[in-house]
């Protein structure tokens, strides 16, 4: 029997939160209560005046394996995820070659098995995600695969999306979508905006995603399958979808933290560490990206995690590949974007944890296969995915001190209240007081 | 707003007050002279070592650039690098790293990337880097050249020198610039001396070749080409490349000849002592009728030619100056 107990700290649930002890035993939630009697030899964690919550789940983590091994690698990946609080990660398949078949879709599970959280997979829809043709998307769901995305790019064609919504809507599976007309973006390296023209560089525009928003809404209302939404970076965006599930459509959609963090001015150095697909928007977009989280209108926070090599990050603005860090520093964002010391627990959790395993399809209740328990309730007999979080930690992001195998974050020397203190996963501790057991 | 380029970099012309341009102009004028000699060299940068670096080609400016840096008497390391360094396989952080380990006090930059010179800037940061034009951002010394050009001329007529008037000259001048503004560095860095020196500048162009950030721009666009031209003290052509008459932005070169070439007819609704301007290569035919460009008015090789001088002041007080707020 192994056991281990987290000490006094705030038990966040879906509605309610109380203080107590938390005991884990044999990988399971065995007891809830004020205060537990420790079984002799349990492994004891101090949650004072810390969060315990479920487990942080990503569902937008480029782990660049296979192909691009020298940016990041799915264990490293997972180290950074750990760090960062996180007991699950879902894996884009935007790799080289992209993860359009069983094969590698298997690959990627089986070494995602062998890490220290739960790595799932996200398949591409189109063959290559060159939007072309189909992927064997239902031989890919038998593998456990929910998630079904090209990103990167958005699947362009929109007679093409349309036959990938009313194939996948009997898999039980959703598409999530890049939106982005790439017609419209054309070849833009920034938001397009007073500030692109008078830094000569082309843009691309918000209306490049928000008129595929509005297609890919439509297509949806058209077939009845249900959609994600990814990164979406503007307040026209988010209005859009959030208008369309009062409606009724099956939607959700997702914000990733560096839209509600930084605004286009930072592309004004034109540092390649600020360039990404959806671009930093303005400010006005940002602000209202915070407002739509506090007011509980975002299914979930993605990190986009999306590690460049370092030479490739020193090449001109334009030439650059877009992306940047996101897993070992989006809790403390997400913390800071939800009003610091005014942030609600239950909304931080339901944005970082709950909603993006509801996406996925990583909970216990839907049963998918060994990748389930995620988003949990902290009731006793769930799977211990955990994570205690101190919201009164200061600390100061360093790029060298990174998990992740790249250091391209654009918050370097950037100065964060709250930070993971211990990751529980899979029952075991894997980070305790912040560092990788 | 920098007051003097004086051991600084020069890297655009948006953060440049008018005392600094006017510093430009007046020291270049003292290098006409020089190239006016029959030994056309002073020993100003003599020791100090000008790396000129060109991504993309260009064969006047960088002959230009090096022509300035020899009269100076600076050594000039000269690397053509006409291509991307994503396929020539070697990153920009280290192709600078290589040219500053052989020791360089400058480097001259030309890119096919907006912001490039600023991050090459950022890579040496003990190394001056002139901007010789990066993507559709900046190219401030064609700028400078410009308007020193149009003080000279304006200044001859009044048989004075150009130093004796300062900005003057620009008080209230009409500049019209015409043609693909959006995509152009020359017209950015040309508006910003000219508005800096106290000119009044309107631009002209199909509404695709606008940029989109124009409301925001220190100028007026105007609604009809051809009564702008009545107005203008100076045209200012830009090039018209190629490619963007081919239906992407403009149907053809023949329409954008009809809808904003300065053709013969409109030639001859311009002001008399209007001067007429373009950075080149022309496409004689197309933004301009070749009589036109070969009209008195037409500067043009005055501009070619002023380009030493500038470079040369450049060269002189972003290197061998010294002053406040100069680079470490």
């Amino acid at each position: 029997m192994s056991a281990l107990v987290l000490r006094q700290g705030l038990l966040v649930g879906p509605s309610t939160t109380q203080v107590g002890d938390l005991l884990v035993v044999d990988g399971v939630i065995a007891e809830v209560a004020s205060h537990v009697d420790v079984p002799r030899g349990a492994m004891e964690v101090d949650a004072e005046g810390c969060w315990v919550g479920p487990g942080l789940v990503d569902i937008h983590t480029h782990l660049r394996e296979p192909g691009r091994e020298e940016a990041e690698t799915i264990e490293s990946g997972a180290r950074a995820g750990a760090v960062g609080g996180f007991t699950a990660l879902v894996a884009m398949p935007n790799t080289e070659p992209a993860l359009d078949n069983v094969a590698l879709v298997a690959y990627v599970l089986e070494r995602g098995a062998r890490t220290v959280l739960d790595v799932a997979v996200a398949g591409a829809i189109t063959q290559g995600r060159r939007g072309e043709h189909l992927a064997p998307m239902a031989e890919m769901a038998a593998l456990g695969v929910r998630l079904f995305t090209d990103d990167g790019i958005g699947v362009q064609n929109p007679s093409m999306m349309r036959r990938a919504l009313e194939y996948a809507m009997p898999l039980g599976v959703t598409l999530a979508q890049h939106c982005e007309d790439e017609q419209l973006a054309g070849g833009g390296s920034m938001n397009e905006s007073l500030l692109s023209g008078r830094l000569g560089l082309t843009g691309r525009p918000a209306l490049a995603e928000e008129i595929m928003v509005m297609r890919d809404l439509e297509l949806v209302r058209l077939t009845g399958a249900r959609m994600h939404f990814l990164h979406l970076s503007t307040a026209r965006s988010i209005a859009l979808v959030d208008a369309a599930r009062r409606e009724g459509l099956p939607v959700s959609f997702e914000v990733a933290p560096h839209h509600f963090t930084l605004d286009e001015d930072s592309c004004e150095t034109f540092d390649p560490m600020f360039k990404v697909h959806p671009p930093l928007r303005p400010r006005s977009d940002v602000d209202a990206l915070r407002a739509a989280m506090r007011a509980g209108l975002v299914d979930a926070v993605a990190t986009d995690h999306a590690p460049h090599a370092p030479e490739l990050k020193d090449l001109p603005f334009d030439e650059a590949p877009a992306g940047m860090l996101g897993l070992e520093h989006v809790a403390a964002l997400t913390f800071e974007a939800l009003g610091a010391d005014q942030c609600d627990p239950h909304r931080f959790f339901e944005l970082l944890s709950r909603g993006p395993a509801r996406v996925a399809q990583l909970r216990h209740a839907d049963g998918n296969g060994a990748l389930n328990g995620h988003g949990g309730s902290l009731g006793v007999g769930e799977r211990a995915n955990l994570v205690v979080f101190d919201p009164r930690a200061q600390w100061t992001v360093d790029r060298a001190t990174l998990q992740s195998r790249s250091a391209n974050t654009p918050y370097h020397g950037r100065e964060l209240t709250g930070r993971v203190r211990s990751t529980v996963a899979r029952g075991r501790l894997i980070v305790d007081q912040g560092t990788l057991l | 707003m920098i007051d003097s380029i004086r051991g600084r970099s020069l890297l655009t012309l948006n953060d440049l007050s008018r005392d600094a341009m006017v510093e430009v102009l007046d020291t270049a004028e003292s290098f006409v002279e020089v190239n006016r000699r029959a030994i056309k060299k002073v020993p100003a940068l003599k020791g100090r070592v000008v790396a000129s670096l060109f991504f993309e080609e260009s064969t006047r400016t960088r002959l230009s650039f090096e022509t300035a840096a020899k009269r100076l008497s600076a050594d000039v390391l000269s690397l053509a690098v006409a291509s991307s360094s994503m396929k020539k396989g070697e990153s920009l952080r280290d192709t600078i790293a290589t040219i500053d380990a052989l020791g360089i006090d400058a480097v001259v930059m030309r890119h096919q990337s907006s912001g490039a010179a600023l991050q090459v800037k950022r890579f040496v940061p003990h190394v001056r880097v002139i901007n010789a034009g990066d993507g559709q951002h900046q190219h401030p010394t064609q700028g400078l050249l410009d308007a020193f050009t149009i003080r000279q001329v304006l200044a001859e007529r009044q048989g004075c020198t150009g130093a004796e008037t300062g900005s003057s000259l620009f008080e209230g001048l009409h500049v019209l610039i015409v043609g693909d503004i959006r995509h152009s560095r020359v017209a950015r860095s040309d508006i910003a001396a000219y508005v800096a020196l106290g000119a009044e500048v309107r631009v002209a162009g199909p509404g695709t070749l606008m940029p989109i950030d124009i409301a925001d721009w220190p100028v007026n666009v105007v609604e009809d080409f051809d009564e702008a031209i009545e107005w203008a003290d100076v045209v200012g052509l830009l090039r018209l490349q190629k490619e963007r008459g081919t239906g992407s932005f403009v149907p053809s070169l023949a329409e954008y000849t009809f809808t904003h070439g300065l053709t013969w007819p409109r030639a001859q609704r311009l002001r008399e002592g209007a001067l007429i301007m373009h950075p080149g290569p022309m496409n004689r035919g197309v933004e301009i009728d070749s009589r036109v460009a070969d009209l008195p008015a037409a500067v043009i090789n005055r501009q070619v030619e002023n380009g030493v001088p500038i470079r040369m002041a450049v060269l002189y007080l972003s290197v061998a100056g010294s002053g406040k707020g100069a680079d470490q």
